[in-house]
């Protein structure tokens, strides 16, 4: 298990391999379709992101709402696909790391490898564990959009998988075939 | 005539839409259980397990298993010696959505207009509702929340006729392999063949909410249930898509007649959290 601490660096995420179980530690944003729609409009208009985001890592969530007293609802991934569109140019501006499930397309992996890059994958339908390791959760952009506003989180110990490392390696690829490999 | 008051629905649909949300339906926690056993991969077994737990700890804290606690599809079936009182039914069952997403803290997910401007309707509804009549006085409803990650995933074909059997399996295998760790495996999967363009959908829907380990009444399609799901865990895609044998948990078939020049087929795919819960009123 690979101990990680966000922000991350391309150092440190060249040193991860497709299949490595890792806990992120840190600071992470939470994004996906409306929010990223966004992003590239402001992009688009030559206005700031709401945040920097040289070196960090959005996580794929649309959370439910958290109860009194929680700080976080259910929250697993979301599938990564429908963000294929906007990633390139996010990762070209430093985004380091994604948190999602699902295929993602050859721009993206690309992108992933010109600029150094990882795509984490988290369990899909493990909603209420993964609320277990978020410690801090603030709605930083884009209120209006209820569970798909950008929220800033900080996480404990998230469990996550590299499906796609910065060779451009994938873990949906690879795990398929060596299982395929032992029969 | 039997009365069935609109506030007792509503009140039904709300308990249902938190309790479908929040406990996995029986049959698919042991499913996990048995293929736990059978899994040898290592990153396999660890992601069944973190489903087991996931599992338990929504159970417990009554919280969502999954955080897409999707759009509310509530079938009513209806004998025709009910008489609803006391408001509209569509209505009811609206209320009891927005009553059931608000108080159980599900996640809104639905927007307004699909294309232009997708606008958070913030209360989940409209539900979407299907009626059935029935003869008798029963009155029967079932909420199955169904989530987007794997919604997304399904597929539907009007085959010919003279595509046969293996039409059929080649069109699940491709909807399978597309889906691939998209629709967050282990799946359910439900397949339907026959009748419409528009009805096969509602029989695949019905195949995937069929429980675990039930077979179709006839032989043949109970034999090809099997061996669809024996050669989808062959992929090797596995759980989480990080490979391993457990790809399904099941795959059901549902069937109905078909026009001469016919043979539609659908494949209704679920990921492992196929929520539905029932009630009699």
């Amino acid at each position: 298990m690979i101990e990680l601490q966000t922000p991350l660096t391309v150092e440190k995420i060249r040193q991860l391999h497709a299949g490595d179980e890792v806990t992120l530690s840190g600071t992470i944003y939470t994004g996906r379709d409306a929010a990223h729609k966004r992003l590239i409009a402001l992009l688009d208009e030559r206005k700031p992101l709401p945040f920097d985001i040289q070196d960090q890592t959005i996580f794929y969530v649309g959370p439910t709402p958290n109860r009194p007293g929680s700080v976080f609802g259910s929250g697993g991934p979301t599938t990564s696909g429908r963000m294929d569109a906007y990633s390139p140019r996010l990762i070209s501006l430093g985004l380091r790391a994604m948190i999602g499930k699902g295929y993602r397309n050859e721009d993206v992996k690309q992108a992933i490898m010109t600029y150094g890059g990882v795509y984490f994958g988290a369990i899909g339908g493990a909603g209420a564990m993964m609320s277990s390791c978020i410690e801090e959760c603030e709605i930083i952009a884009f209120e209006d959009l209820g569970p798909e506003a950008i929220r800033k989180l900080k996480v404990k110990n998230m469990p996550l998988v590299v499906v796609i490392d910065s060779q451009g390696n994938d873990l949906y690829e690879i795990g398929r075939k060596n299982y395929l490999n032992k029969k | 005539m039997r009365e069935i008051q609109c506030k007792d629905i509503i009140e039904t649909i709300k308990t249902l839409c938190i309790e479908a949300t929040s406990i996995l339906p029986q049959d698919v926690y042991e499913s996990l259980q048995t293929r736990y056993e059978q899994e040898d991969g290592l990153l396999a077994k660890k992601t069944l397990e973190v489903l087991m737990k996931n599992a338990d700890l929504a159970k417990n804290k009554m919280m969502p298993i999954c955080q897409d606690t999707g759009m509310a599809f509530v079938y009513l079936t209806i004998g025709q010696e009910i008489h609803i009182t006391g408001g509209s039914l569509k209505e009811a069952v609206e209320e009891g959505v927005r009553q059931g997403y608000q108080e159980g803290y599900l996640r809104k997910s639905v927007v307004d207009d699909p294309l232009f401007d997708r606008v958070n309707t913030k209360d989940n509804t409209p539900a979407i509702i299907y009626y059935e009549m029935v003869e008798g006085d029963t009155f029967h409803v079932k909420v199955a929340p169904k989530g987007f990650g794997s919604e997304n995933m399904s597929q539907i074909k009007m085959l010919k006729p003279s595509d046969g059997i293996e039409g059929v399996k080649d069109f699940v295998m491709k909807v399978v392999n597309d889906a691939g760790p998209n629709a967050c495996p282990p799946m359910v999967i439900g397949v339907g063949i026959g009748g419409s363009f528009d009805k096969v959908t509602m029989l695949a829907k019905k195949a995937m909410m069929r429980d675990i380990g039930t077979h179709h009444p006839d032989a043949r399609y109970a034999a090809l249930e099997d061996e669809l799901l024996t050669k989808i865990n062959e992929t090797g895609i596995g759980p989480a898509g990080y490979g391993g044998k457990t790809t399904a948990l099941s795959l059901n078939i549902e069937t109905f007649p078909t026009h001469i020049a016919g043979m539609p087929v659908a494949v209704s795919i679920c990921c492992h959290v196929a929520r539905h819960k029932e009630a009699d009123l």
